[in-house]
């Protein structure tokens, strides 16, 4: 039996939210320079002053990245909710709850496809502000969700990652995500769909070591981290000063790692670029 | 103050080796009273002389006693009494698997990359008469050795030989057999700077696509994504107190308890046993180990290591390669898809 049979249409919700700043004004992270709300938000949350890419939403990414700002959200699959039962200080049941109301997240993935430059696609978000973003058996099947859909739709799938790695309150599960969203980029393969990955700060961990890194084109946003193990146990165990720009976007390129570093203000030229020539075979217009 | 501490350092590898060479049996805490029987057992060996019969019986009597605590211990072992028999230092190693279950062993080297990685070990062999490719982290059991492995803990080049080799058996239509006995991949410095992530990934994807069967058993600890790098096959078997973690329960306890005392209560909530994890679906098979472990008798162990795979391996022959690979991918892909008891 093919995952085809099985796929279930995902029903549309399209859900346009528009987060308003409450604060007027907002201090760079890089630099502490100053910034009015209202500019940083029309440079997509990067400094004017020292060029610092802050945190993007998942709402914000989204409206960036498609045409016009104007996407339709996926639902997702229901899993299992706390398969372990696990408990550390906090339920994670509870963790969960409280996670949602805080974001207005269900989980560490959203899914939407629309147009990005007149063409169609698959956008997959991770929510780094959902649990750190971290990777359990919801976000593999959003993951998966993604990849059925670039395929029904014949569209390429392009995937905005942010990870402290894998979700532990799923224990071996949350690992087995790896194996299993590497499935999801196999079947793009093989449908012989173009397969994009955009690593922005922070990308680490079990999902670094899956899907993050076998994209057809490795693009990373400026300065974000991106890398197997955390800085903090790398020093531990090797009792050395981590070589400066360590693990960032940069060193990566310099490293053979990735394709591009590309500044947020000219991503979705970049992305409408290449989907338009590796997807070449499959793009048909949608009339104007 | 120096002096001291590699006066010190000197002892304990002195004592490690003297330790190693003569197999003098390594206890862990809970083994404690059985310790205490056999250290008695061995004074009274020791000491009987023409006329032993009494001593005899009495070593007849402490032994079934021994077995009988033993038998008690691990019948109910903790997550975290595990976490310490899979890391046992004399439990049978890749190395030993190899050298009793292949025969014909032609080791391979380096990923014709950058390096050559013992962190992970490998070559084409026959497991009985069936020509196989193995591949296994190796953690080395001396200090000597175990410098030489990394600790079992592999690099990129590591992962990315596993993946030439993989690739080679899927050309010759070689099953493949995975030997995971790691903490985890190598958290270095040059190992980032070579794309640890990327190489880990590539491996897990190479594991998924070879037309050829995989068969994986984790014998001691299966860390994390160091581990699962070799593990996504068509069968994952593991030995009976094996473990098989997304994270270490030192690290998961500092990081969620706040409180790396709280490992054995991580290990709990983690589930990494091999029998919480077939109940979950994430493995397929749990091997036996002989009583008190694998480490009190490594060729019981290997053994039936070498059974279970013989039991897996003709029928996963016997399919085609497509169907193979299909039935690979729906096991993974239901990982986490539906709830299980």
């Amino acid at each position: 039996m093919s995952w085809l049979t099985e796929y279930v249409r995902p029903k549309i919700r399209g859900l346009l939210k528009r987060e308003v700043p409450d604060n007027l004004w907002t201090n760079c992270e890089s630099c502490e320079q100053m910034i009015l709300t209202k500019d940083l938000h029309k440079a997509l949350n990067v400094c004017p002053h020292c060029g610092h890419h802050m945190r993007a939403s998942v709402a914000e990414r989204l409206e960036w990245t498609f045409d016009n700002g104007e996407y339709t959200r996926i639902e997702l699959p229901k899993v299992p909710v706390d398969p372990l039962s696990f408990r550390d200080r906090k339920r994670y049941t509870d963790r969960l709850k409280d996670e949602r109301a805080k974001s207005h997240l269900d989980e560490s993935m959203v899914v939407a496809h629309g147009l990005i430059g007149g063409q169609n696609a698959v956008v997959a978000v991770m929510a780094f502000e959902f649990i750190a973003g971290t990777m359990g058996a919801a976000l593999g099947e959003a993951f998966l969700a993604a990849a059925r859909l670039a395929i029904l739709q014949q569209s390429p799938l392009i995937v905005f990652t942010a990870s402290g790695g894998a979700r532990m309150q799923e224990g071996m599960i949350s690992l087995m995500q790896m194996p299993r969203t590497t499935v999801a980029v196999e079947m793009l393969k093989e449908a012989g769909l173009p397969y994009l990955v955009v690593l922005t700060n922070p990308t680490t961990g079990g999902v670094s070591a899956s899907f993050a890194m076998l994209g057809d084109v490795q693009i990373a946003e400026p300065n974000a981290l991106i890398g197997f193990a955390g800085q903090r146990v790398i020093e531990d165990t090797v009792r050395e000063k981590l070589p400066e720009g360590f693990q960032r976007a940069e060193y990566l390129l310099d490293h053979g790692m990735l394709d591009m570093v590309v500044k947020r203000a000219d991503l979705r030229t970049v992305l409408a670029q290449l989907i338009g020539q590796l997807n070449f075979r499959h793009i048909a217009r949608p009339a104007a | 103050m120096h002096g001291r501490e590699n006066s010190l350092r000197e002892n304990v590898w002195l004592a490690c080796r003297l330790c190693y060479r003569q197999r003098m049996r390594q206890f862990l805490d809970f083994e404690k009273s059985v310790a205490e029987l056999e250290n008695k057992i061995d004074e009274l060996r020791r000491m009987s002389g023409p006329d032993g019969i009494n001593i005899a019986e009495e070593i007849t009597r402490l032994s079934e006693k021994a077995d009988r605590q033993l038998r008690a211990a691990y019948a109910k072992l903790t997550p975290g009494q595990k976490v310490q028999v899979a890391r046992h230092a004399q439990r049978p190693h890749t190395v030993d698997y190899i050298s009793t279950l292949i025969t014909e062993f032609s080791p391979l080297a380096g990923d014709r990359l950058f390096g050559e990685d013992k962190a992970i070990i490998g070559g084409i062999g026959r497991f009985r008469n069936q020509p196989v490719v193995v591949i296994g982290t190796e953690r080395g059991a001396e200090i000597e050795t175990r410098l030489k492995h990394n600790f079992g803990m592999a690099r990129p080049e590591g992962y990315r030989k596993a993946q030439r080799l993989m690739k080679l058996a899927g050309r010759f239509g070689l099953p493949v057999l995975t030997f995971i006995d790691t903490s985890g991949a190598w958290p270095g410095i040059d190992a980032e700077a070579r794309g640890q992530a990327e190489a880990i990934a590539r491996s897990i994807e190479t594991c998924l696509t070879v037309p050829v069967p995989v068969i994986a058993t984790v014998i001691g600890e299966g860390g994390s994504g160091g581990a699962v790098a070799l593990g996504a096959g068509d069968r994952v078997m593991m030995l009976e107190h094996a473990i098989y973690s997304v994270i270490s329960p030192e690290a998961c306890a500092s990081i969620l308890w706040r409180d790396p005392k709280q490992a054995a209560t991580a290990a709990d909530a983690l589930r990494l046993t091999a029998q919480d994890l077939l109940q979950l679906r994430l493995i397929d098979r749990i091997i036996p180990e002989p009583l008190g472990g694998a480490q009190r008798e490594p060729q019981v162990a290997i053994r039936a290591v070498g059974d279970a795979i013989a039991a897996e391996l003709p029928a996963l022959l016997a399919k085609d390669p497509a169907l193979l690979k299909a039935q690979r991918r729906e096991k993974f892909l239901a990982m986490g898809r539906e709830a299980v008891a």
